[in-house]
């Protein structure tokens, strides 16, 4: 990023960096550049990964070193361009260098093996050149100038690319099927539709490297005879929308997009389609309706939408991170990308990393690593030293497994056996402090409220679900319950229209396979263990530890902590509402709740 | 057509291959039932009771929405499938009112019929339920979405055979309702009220006000006739209780409207015992109409016209026939206009 003799800071500019506060500080760099009179380039990237450290600012000395600064604020600017400036490290600060990887949090990208992400976070999204430069549209090229459609869908089945949207499903044959579906118009769909909580690969590859996204389906164009692309993104989105719309006008004028791509006779376009946020939108055929202007529904397959899909034509649907694989593949050949991985699934997952993990971010790393290996070696373990619980794998279409499942690798079949799913790649990591008939209730809310209503069992039954797992937590679950729950989730498994329906019941089902013992204590013992569900709770404070500060009883909402100055505060279990806010406030760590 | 071979429940059963498991199902008479399913439409898949188990498919296919394939193996009535259906009827009765006794439908349910026939008495899964308020905002048709099942067909088949589309679902998941454009009434929509979505709903959230508490299905006697409202010549059932009309239906996929009718067709029945209703030819005589037969009736006319001719040529004669008629019937008189009277003078009412 840097080359022309000057030291060049990049500012990590994705959502999260902007949400944990990049805007205020991209300011004041521009402020004290200019005041200062420095030197210094300065330039925009999309997220690196290192989420837990947001603003980030990566430095590019002109000696070719680069050192990434996490946890900034406008504050620190001054102090960072002055180091900067004058070629010095502060060593605090150090998120991580290129000149030692041990240092600050090295190993967490050390432990990752980046294709998807190859440029996300290390060029401007905003710039076509940038992506250019490090070899952009150099796949697409070679692909429309040298190869024929069935040699790309045959280097592509030769990776043995699987559809990162969740299903799995191989993506070269998924391509045979399209290419060989006859009709006088195909499409091409990019799903960037994700909905699920704690998934966010998309969003930043979109942010970060909307390029590679464009050029994978201008591949997969070619590939399938569609010459008609479409981006199903949700307005929620506004950042990755904008940066596609930059992309893509940058690709019109390059000759990328529209007619005779890269001096062919081959014509290309794409238009972006905003979705309004519904979850089942990301089914393919409800996605399709949703193109169409229609209310966001699944329909039965088949017709698969290789045959009939948009506007009843032959149409493939690929996600974002599929298609953001693709051009490495055509640029380094398919075996090179099987090379990595396991038998049946091949190269690399992104996932994120959410919840108690210690380094939440965006972590792509080989197949057939083990869920060991992504939440403690990139993810640096549980945070605050407590101890794992349970990994949600997945989303709310995945499932909760047990410390005792770790040492599973990541690969489609195994992941499939727990009872979880690969999903779009979400890892949502629980402590000791997660009850797991609360965080099981949690996802069923999410599918129960995003269902989109067709089916008679997704409709009825996620709520008839719901309504038990509410009535456990509150501490009304009766005996009959845990049979209720698992013939729904049967049911509704296998009778739903949709992979939403489908799926839903995963939480509840893993987590009455590993967890049954606090659904046990919930119904026939009136416990919470984790302390969690407020109406399974006492929340009490220990005599021995409390000093009598009143911090405590000043934040109580409901006035029900009492005690005289600098003695043993109590607490009245009649008028507490168990919601905790004491316990945060205790110096002395002497609230508790069980 | 080729010819498709499949196996269902152990029958062989040989159809063509645009053909779905339902309907060849039906053919072979083998009954799968259903719930969303009505023939006039495009197949929706939503309710999940027609599901069956299909040899080698990844889990099981709805038999409304899936196409006969050569060698196919279905199985319809497993104990996994009659498991399933019932979890599902006990859904849907779990936010169901229990008002049967009362209910309109009643004897004419398919959610009570699956319930008769699966022997669901009670839900296991008992919850919220909904409450929404009775939309009687015209004089013809009634909704109570209390009952609905949500199996889309009121909305399809506006959409989709009468090309109207008043009704669309607003909402997701369990608050998700059939509605009109901001819950306007069906007044203020472009509803034509052709009752097709009180002849396709299931169950009793659809009714028709005329007919309602007039009596039960099985207290009628169902009288097949031709509707006399325009050509068309759609087959109409009228529903006859102690000689009065309570009802007008139309037999599905029977005459050229296959089960379709209109508005006048399906509420226009009211004249039949209207006091007003004139039940023989009038004569003016003497500046009052006094009833008269047909032959004097016609007679009259006959000498009426024959006079015209006489006086002032064919040119002072013409002829006004009606949209109720037939096209032979059209084609008849304007023939005795133009071949015995000899006049172009012939008009119609539809163009009043």
């Amino acid at each position: 990023m840097s080359g022309n003799g000057r030291t060049k800071l990049v500012l990590g500019y994705g959502t999260c960096g902007i949400a944990a506060g990049a805007a205020a500080v991209k300011e004041a760099l521009e402020r004290e550049v200019s005041a200062g009179g420095y030197d210094l380039e300065l330039d925009i990237a999309g997220c690196m990964g290192f989420c837990f450290r947001e603003p980030i600012v990566e430095v590019f000395y002109p000696d070719g070193r680069s050192v990434v600064y996490g946890d900034l604020t406008p504050k620190k600017v001054p102090q960072l361009l002055q180091a900067a400036a004058a070629g010095e490290v502060l060593e605090e600060w150090v998120v991580r260098r290129s000149d030692d990887p041990t240092a600050g949090e090295g190993d967490f990208l050390a432990n990752q093996h980046r294709i998807v992400l190859r440029n996300c976070g290390r060029l401007n999204p905003e710039s076509i050149d940038e992506y250019i430069a490090r070899g952009g549209y150099e796949a697409a090229r070679k692909a429309l100038t040298t190869m024929t459609p069935e040699e790309i869908i045959d280097e592509v089945s030769k990776s043995g690319l699987r559809g990162r949207g969740g299903a799995g499903f191989p993506t070269g044959t998924k391509w045979g099927f399209a290419r060989r579906a006859k009709g006088d118009q195909k499409y091409l769909v990019c799903n960037a539709d994700e909905g699920d909580p704690g998934a966010f690969m998309d969003r930043s590859v979109l942010e970060g490297d909307p390029h590679a996204v464009i050029e994978g389906m201008i591949i997969a164009g070619y590939a399938i005879g569609a010459t008609q692309g479409y981006i199903y993104c949700r307005a929620e989105y506004p950042l990755a929308l904008k940066r596609l719309d930059i992309a893509i006008a940058a690709c019109r004028e390059r000759g990328f997009l529209g007619e005779g791509i890269f001096g062919t006779d081959w014509n290309f376009d794409i238009k972006i389609k905003k979705g309004a946020g519904a979850f089942v939108c990301g089914e393919e055929t409800a996605l399709i309706a949703s193109i169409e202007g229609k209310r966001g529904m699944p329909r039965p397959r088949p017709p698969f939408p290789a045959n009939e899909g948009l506007w009843g034509k032959p149409t493939n649907i690929n996600n974002v991170e599929t298609l953001a694989a693709v051009p490495w593949i055509i640029a380094h050949g398919g075996e090179k990308y099987a090379e990595l991985g396991t038998e049946k699934s091949k190269g690399t997952k992104v996932f994120c990393l959410a919840g108690k993990v210690r380094r939440s971010g965006l972590a792509e790393v080989p197949m057939g690593y083990t869920l060991r290996q992504v939440i403690f070696d990139v993810g640096g373990g549980v945070r605050e030293g407590k101890e794992f619980k349970a990994v949600q794998l997945g989303g709310p279409s995945g499932g909760c497994l047990p410390a005792s499942l770790l040492d599973t690798p990541v690969d489609y079949e195994a992941i499939t056996a727990t009872g979880a799913i690969m999903g779009s790649g979400g890892m949502i990591v629980a402590d000791s402090s997660t009850c797991m008939v609360d965080l099981a209730r949690y996802f069923l809310s999410f599918t129960q409220a995003e269902s989109c209503g067709k089916c008679v069992p997704c409709r009825l039954g996620t709520k008839r679900m719901l309504e038990i797992l509410t009535r456990i937590c509150e501490g009304e679950g009766e005996p009959e319950d845990l049979e209720r729950l698992e013939v729904l989730a049967a049911d509704i498994k296998a009778a739903s229209l949709c992979a939403l329906g489908g799926t839903a019941p995963n939480p509840v089902l893993t987590t009455l396979k590993y967890f049954r013992n606090e659904y046990e204590d919930h119904i026939f013992h009136h416990k919470c263990t984790a302390g969690v569900c407020p109406a399974l709770i006492t929340v009490k404070i220990n005599r021995d530890l409390c000093t009598g500060c009143g911090a405590c009883a000043k934040i109580c909402p409901v006035e029900a902590i009492t005690g005289e100055k600098k003695e043993p505060h109590s607490i009245d279990p009649d008028t507490c509402i168990r919601c905790k806010l004491c316990l945060s406030r205790c110096p002395e760590e002497a609230i508790y709740a069980e | 057509m080729e010819q498709v071979r499949l196996n269902i429940d152990g029958v062989d059963v040989v159809t063509t291959p645009d053909r779905t498991i339902l309907e060849a199902a039906r053919e072979a008479g083998i009954r799968i039932p259903s719930l969303c399913y009505d023939r006039r439409m495009e197949p929706y898949g939503a309710c999940r009771i027609c599901i069956v188990e299909v040899e080698g498919a990844r889990g099981l296919l709805p038999a409304c929405a899936t196409r006969v394939t050569d060698g196919m193996v279905v199985r319809t009535d497993t104990e996994e499938l009659r498991r399933i259906r019932r979890t599902i009827i006990e859904l849907l009765l779990s936010d169901h009112p229990r008002d049967c006794m009362t209910c309109e439908s009643a004897g004419n349910c398919e959610l009570q019929d699956l319930a008769y026939e699966y022997g669901v008495k009670e839900t296991r899964f008992p919850g919220e339920e909904h409450h929404y308020e009775v939309l009687a905002d015209n004089p013809l048709i009634e909704r109570d979405y209390d009952k609905c099942v949500l199996c889309g067909r009121c909305i399809r088949i506006c959409r989709e055979v009468q090309g109207v589309g008043v009704y669309d679902f607003v909402n997701r998941g369990f608050e998700a309702v059939p509605g009109t454009p901001y819950n306007r009434p069906l007044t203020e929509t472009p509803c034509e009220f052709c009752g097709q979505c009180v002849s396709t709903c299931p169950t009793g959230a659809i009714i028709s006000i005329p007919s309602k508490g007039k009596g039960r299905p099985w207290q009628v006697e169902k009288v097949r006739t031709t509707c006399p409202y325009c050509g068309c010549g759609c087959q109409i059932d009228l529903h006859v209780r102690d000689g009065e009309i309570i009802e007008v239906s139309s037999p599905v996929m029977v005459g050229p409207g296959e089960g379709n009718l209109c508005v006048k067709g399906r509420y226009g029945y009211s004249f039949v015992h209207h006091p007003d209703r004139l039940t023989t030819p009038l004569i003016r005589k003497d500046g009052e109409l006094v009833p008269a037969t047909w032959e004097e009736a016609l007679g009259m006319v006959a000498d009426r016209i024959s006079k015209a001719l006489d006086d002032k040529g064919p040119d002072a004669v013409a002829f006004l026939s009606s949209a109720r008629c037939t096209n032979e019937e059209n084609y008849l008189l304007q023939k005795l206009a133009r071949a015995v009277v000899g006049t172009n003078n012939v008009d119609h009412c539809a163009r009043l």
